[in-house]
């Protein structure tokens, strides 16, 4: 097991680097390069010359992707040219923020869509079935920003907290502005783009524990299990539901990417202050050490849950072996 | 055939049975898509949509671009039966005329992402060895590297050329999203090329001396095309989000060009006095979306041949 494990972080790696010198490369290619956020019209020729030389831009390619790549290896991942602070402050002060949303919005759409999978499987094309497959195809189709200003404008615009006569839910933000630590705060402005990342989620989790469910359902071992005589909850909950999660879990990890674009857009509705909206901010600002900060931490994060995935599937699954 | 007989209620099927031929892939793949109920409101729906998206700008004579300051914000009324946006513009008139280019837009992607996925998974499937590990452990990586932040650095790339070709219009749009969104399809292709290429009739095709090029193209793939179409019309769907994602964020198709993303661009910061100009772009949306993929479910269904066919009550 823990040679499968180092096997599999030692293939991890060349993924990385890979990712590491496709930003890099990307960076290189927008006109002007990683300077053109200093071009100003009071800067001169000369000065951009120095900050070339300064910043390490006047050496080939290959070096400078070099010097780039130990500097992070030993966590200088640059300075945010729009805060003046280290990329890795500014990252790793946000990256807490969107796990936080991303993983309640993950656990709440499986707490849905679990049992409502498995009983659809069960009643194949029974009202509940209906809905079920109604709500992976809505959950599909709907643009998550379009739901998250729609929720915005029910919970935040239209409907008023009765007691206050302000909004229900809070449109923005983690916590109000100002307030010592509430739960009911934190709380309160998680509901919305929570929300909006659950049904994003919940579409592809219905369809596969439906799927997992049905695929289970018409074996062999089953039909066994209620030839013994145990009771339909019995075998649908102990002999189906624990084989047809298996496939689950593999999703888990190549779901990952698809996550992380809903944070940024939702984090952007919602200024949520998490990884997106500071990948989306500094775009726009151009903040280059910033973007490549953020692009690298998601591809590290994507590469290491995968290979969670695969471990914790191994362990699940007794039909795998490590050697 | 039991099939057959099971379609009696079917008009189609009624007279395929009494006569003595077969009825053609063509009957068959009809009376299986005509089961699917939802299926058929989308062909419906979408066939509306598109009425609306070209006549609508073709009656009214509106000129999308055109501003009314006298008329700013207005509720959805008998004049604007969606009300107007902060330029005055009439949404109901914008709304086709973006639906034209939102509608290309996702088109034109699928067929990008359609083609280089296409090519992409019969060469892995079909040479296998060295050419598919390398082009599957590509499309792995490309599917590890979140898509719309490539899409945004993408945008961002282009933007900053100021080259009025390569900024704001929808072509460069379309090509950024089709070249980032074809691994689905390679993936599919590839696996359909892994279990025919050893099929009897493939080598029959080569005994007879058919090139690769001639196998590929005119015996492996029609054989895939099934699933191929339904990916493609499914890419439609994802592709119309994607740009209007974009578009939203304000990284896709620039005003003054009206499209269902762009348009929603500035409904977040006027939401709380003019909530009109947030709900019905993202309807437009929702509802076409919704409509391809469920023919894309239709379709599904009514491709495989392994589908029952369930006879109407």
């Amino acid at each position: 097991m823990g040679k499968y494990i180092l096997r599999r972080l030692l293939q991890a790696i060349p993924l990385v680097i890979l990712i590491s010198m496709t930003v890099f490369l990307l960076m290189n290619l927008i006109p002007g390069g990683p300077l053109a956020a200093y071009e100003s019209p009071g800067i001169t020729p000369e000065d951009l010359e120095r900050l070339k030389h300064e910043l390490g831009l006047d050496v080939p390619l290959h070096i400078q992707y070099w010097n780039w790549l130990s500097a992070i290896i030993r966590g200088n991942w640059g300075t945010s040219i729009v805060s003046g602070r280290p990329v890795l402050t500014e990252i790793t002060e946000r990256i807490f923020n969107t796990l936080y949303l991303s993983i309640v919005a993950f656990i709440g759409s499986l707490l849905i869509s679990i049992p409502l999978g498995v009983t659809s499987a069960t009643r194949q094309y029974s009202k509940i079935d209906n809905l079920a497959t109604t709500i992976a195809f809505f959950g599909q189709s709907i643009p998550i920003f379009w739901m998250g200003l729609i929720l915005i404008i029910i919970f935040n615009v239209m409907i008023k907290n009765p007691n206050t006569g302000g909004p229900l839910l809070p449109g923005g933000g983690m916590s109000t502005i100002g307030s010592d630590f509430s739960f009911e705060d934190r709380l309160k402005h998680l509901i919305l783009p929570a929300s909006v990342l659950i049904f994003f989620n919940l579409g592809t989790h219905v369809r596969y524990t439906r799927s997992g469910m049905l695929d289970v359902l018409h074996q062999d071992y089953i039909r066994t299990a209620h030839a013994k005589g145990l009771n339909k909850r019995t075998v649908i909950l102990k002999h189906a539901l624990r084989n047809s999660l298996l496939p689950l879990i593999t999703i888990i990890g190549l779901e990952l990417p698809g996550l992380f674009n809903g944070a940024l857009i939702t984090e952007t509705i919602f200024s949520w202050p998490g990884m997106g909206r500071l990948f989306f901010n500094s775009i726009d600002r151009a903040d280059y050490s910033v973007m490549m900060g953020v692009l690298l931490m998601n591809a590290i994060l994507i590469v290491l849950s995968g290979l969670l995935t695969d471990i914790v599937y191994g362990f699940l699954n007794p039909r795998i072996r490590f050697d | 055939m039991a099939t057959q007989a099971k379609l009696i209620t079917d008009p189609l099927a009624s007279t395929a049975a009494a006569m003595p031929r077969e009825r053609t892939m063509r009957e068959l793949v009809w009376s299986r898509f005509r089961q699917h109920r939802a299926a058929l409101l989308g062909v419906s729906v979408l066939t509306v949509i598109l009425l609306l998206t070209i006549f609508v700008p073709i009656v009214t004579n509106y000129d999308p671009l055109k501003t009314n300051v006298d008329h700013i914000r207005e509720a959805p009324s008998a004049q604007n039966i969606f009300g107007t946006d902060e330029l005055g513009r009439d949404l109901f008139n914008r709304l086709w005329a973006g639906a034209r280019i939102s509608l290309m837009i996702g088109v034109a992607t699928m067929m990008i992402s359609v083609m280089i996925g296409t090519i992409m998974g019969a060469v892995a499937g079909y040479y296998g060895g060295a050419a598919d590990n390398i082009l599957m452990r590509f499309t792995d990586f490309m599917l590890s590297i979140p898509q719309l932040f490539l899409l945004l650095m993408f945008a961002q790339l282009l933007r900053t050329t100021n080259e009025p070709a390569l900024s704001g219009g929808p072509f460069p749009i379309i090509i950024i999203i089709g070249v980032l969104s074809w691994m689905g399809i390679a993936r599919l292709v590839r696996g359909e090329f892994l279990a025919l290429r050893s099929k009897d009739f493939v080598e029959a095709s080569r005994a007879l001396g058919s090139n690769d090029a001639r196998i590929i193209f005119r015996h492996i793939l029609p054989n895939a095309a099934s699933s191929l179409i339904v990916a493609a019309t499914l890419r439609v769907g994802a592709a119309i989000i994607t740009e209007s994602t974009l578009s939203f964020l304000g990284f896709g198709v620039q005003p003054p060009t009206p499209t269902w993303g762009n348009m929603l661009k500035n409904a977040q910061a006027q939401m709380t006095y003019a909530p009109w100009t947030a709900i019905f772009p993202g309807l437009a949306i929702f509802i076409t979306v919704l409509a391809i993929n469920y023919v894309g479910d239709g379709l599904r269904d009514a491709l495989d041949p392994r589908t029952i066919v369930k006879t109407e009550k």
